[in-house]
């Protein structure tokens, strides 16, 4: 019976859940790494085995984690993340120019089909590349040094690059995003990159609708449809049609359109998740009331789904990458709280159950359908 | 040899228990005994100190017979008491948050 497994990541350490399809009874393996913070793990689509880890230490800066059976050991990969060339400055939160620095891995995105190949968001904002299992990384110097860097400037929390689309269809595309810089395509695998973000309006900038400067929490793709793109922005829920070029807003009749994460069906390109977040001041629910919304008209339209959720004295947030879907016939939704809990929904939203909840802050979920 | 006590984290990072002993050529000193400690383990290449800079990570301290040598020029010899093995020397994780 085919099953799944969810990795997650959290300020104190990593943990892999486990169940059979029907995602009823689950495992917990953890800590892994106890008291590191895990940014982020995620598995290889080649080769489901093969996984990756983001470790990282205020104390004792970045490691990087590989498992070649599924989680059960692990082994340190190379850990050195050097800009190419000169680093140069972007703005820093006053809007003086502060040196480019490594911090550490947001997000790890494994090749489709190769498990030695994977690409590594980093802070201050870069993209990095490995083709030998992680041993070694580039970074992909075209992002940076486009021309715009120079006036990317940190979000709240740093200036990091966190959302890595790999575009099935068209080969050597792919998007990333940064906070607080925008969206950006390149279409020749990571050589030359632009900004995609006409359309966005964003207040906090001296212009709203400037070319970049604009802090994008995530966007999500459908494999079946790469051209559409759902973006959860600082506010506004955003869609493209067209891989970027162009933007609208489809946040409709959400309560808030403030949020971090935002996902897609596994079978309905036309559905999407949210979690509204009450304010940019205020990184909880509304009225207490823990809620995602599914569109299933791509945006614009959106239904509230609460069964299974605390509906009182809820005050948690859900992280930009605490979001995930499985591609089980009955599509699971996956999502982790700040609180420590990580909830599952085994019926397309509908309803949802707590796997887990009392895990340290959850900062990232990652869910593979295993065969 | 000279005696070296890590921080729980790097010694599960490295896979030891305990203190660990490094050879280190000529005279001991903190530079010296981070390029045995990263020799010995690669684990720890980065987490003590910068790749390329060598600069200590900020949050670690060097301390040897209680005299807090970190912010010391790591090419200055260590204690005679550590370079002979009566005392080791203490990576230490500075107290900062949680």
């Amino acid at each position: 019976m085919s099953g799944v497994r969810v990795l997650v990541g959290t300020r104190k350490g990593a943990f892999i859940l486990t169940a059979d399809g029907k995602r009823e009874k689950w495992s917990i393996d953890g800590p892994h790494f106890a008291g590191w913070e895990m940014y982020n793990l995620k598995g290889s689509p080649a080769d489901p085995d093969r996984l990756y880890a983001s470790q990282t230490s205020g104390w004792f800066g970045q490691q990087v984690q590989r498992s070649s059976d599924g989680g059960k050991s692990w082994e340190p990969v190379g850990n050195e993340f050097a800009y190419d060339g000169a680093t140069g400055t972007h703005q820093w939160y006053d809007g003086t120019p502060h040196p480019w620095e490594f911090k550490r891995v947001w997000h790890l995105e494994p090749s489709r089909d190769d498990p030695e190949t994977v690409y590594a968001g980093i802070e201050d904002a870069a993209l990095f590349k490995t083709t030998d299992g992680g041993k070694s990384w580039r970074e992909l110097r075209g992002l940076r040094t486009h021309g715009s860097g120079a006036s990317w400037q940190p979000g709240a929390g740093g200036m990091c690059l966190h959302t890595i689309l790999l575009d099935p269809k068209t080969a050597d595309r792919m998007f990333v995003a940064i906070s607080a810089a925008g969206a950006f395509r390149s279409d020749d695998a990571g050589a030359t990159w632009r900004p995609i973000n006409r359309g966005l309006h964003s207040q906090f900038i001296p212009d709203p609708d400037a070319e970049v400067g604009h802090c994008v929490h995530r966007i999500a793709m459908h494999p079946s449809r790469p051209a559409t793109l759902y973006m959860q922005k600082h506010w506004d829920v955003m869609r493209t049609d067209d891989a970027g070029d162009s933007w609208r807003e489809v946040s409709g009749n959400l309560p808030t359109d403030f949020g971090f994460v935002v996902d897609v069906h596994a079978h309905e390109p036309e559905t999407v998740y949210v979690v509204p977040i009450k304010s940019d001041s205020e990184h909880f629910p509304l009225d207490g009331k823990l809620r995602v919304y599914r569109s299933r008209t791509g945006g614009g339209q959106w239904e509230e789904l609460a069964k299974g959720l605390p509906q009182r004295d809820c005050y948690v947030n859900v992280l930009r990458d605490a979001m995930a879907v499985d591609s089980l016939d009955s599509c699971g939704i996956y999502f982790g709280t700040t609180g420590g809990q990580v909830y599952v929904s085994a019926d397309g939203g509908d309803s949802w159950n707590a796997i887990v909840r009392d895990l340290p802050a959850v900062l990232s979920v990652e869910v593979q359908t295993l065969p | 040899m000279i005696r070296v006590v890590l921080p729980a984290h790097l010694r599960t990072l490295a896979r030891v228990e305990g203190e660990v002993r490094v050879e280190v050529q000529g005279t001991p000193t903190p530079a010296a005994v981070v390029d045995a400690l990263e020799a010995s383990y690669p684990a720890l290449r980065g987490a003590i100190r910068d790749h390329r800079s060598k600069k200590r990570r900020p949050f670690v301290r060097f301390f040897a017979c209680e005299r807090d040598l970190s912010h010391e020029p790591p090419e200055n010899p260590l204690p005679e008491a550590v370079a002979t093995g009566a005392e080791p020397f203490l990576v230490v994780g500075a107290i900062a948050g949680g």
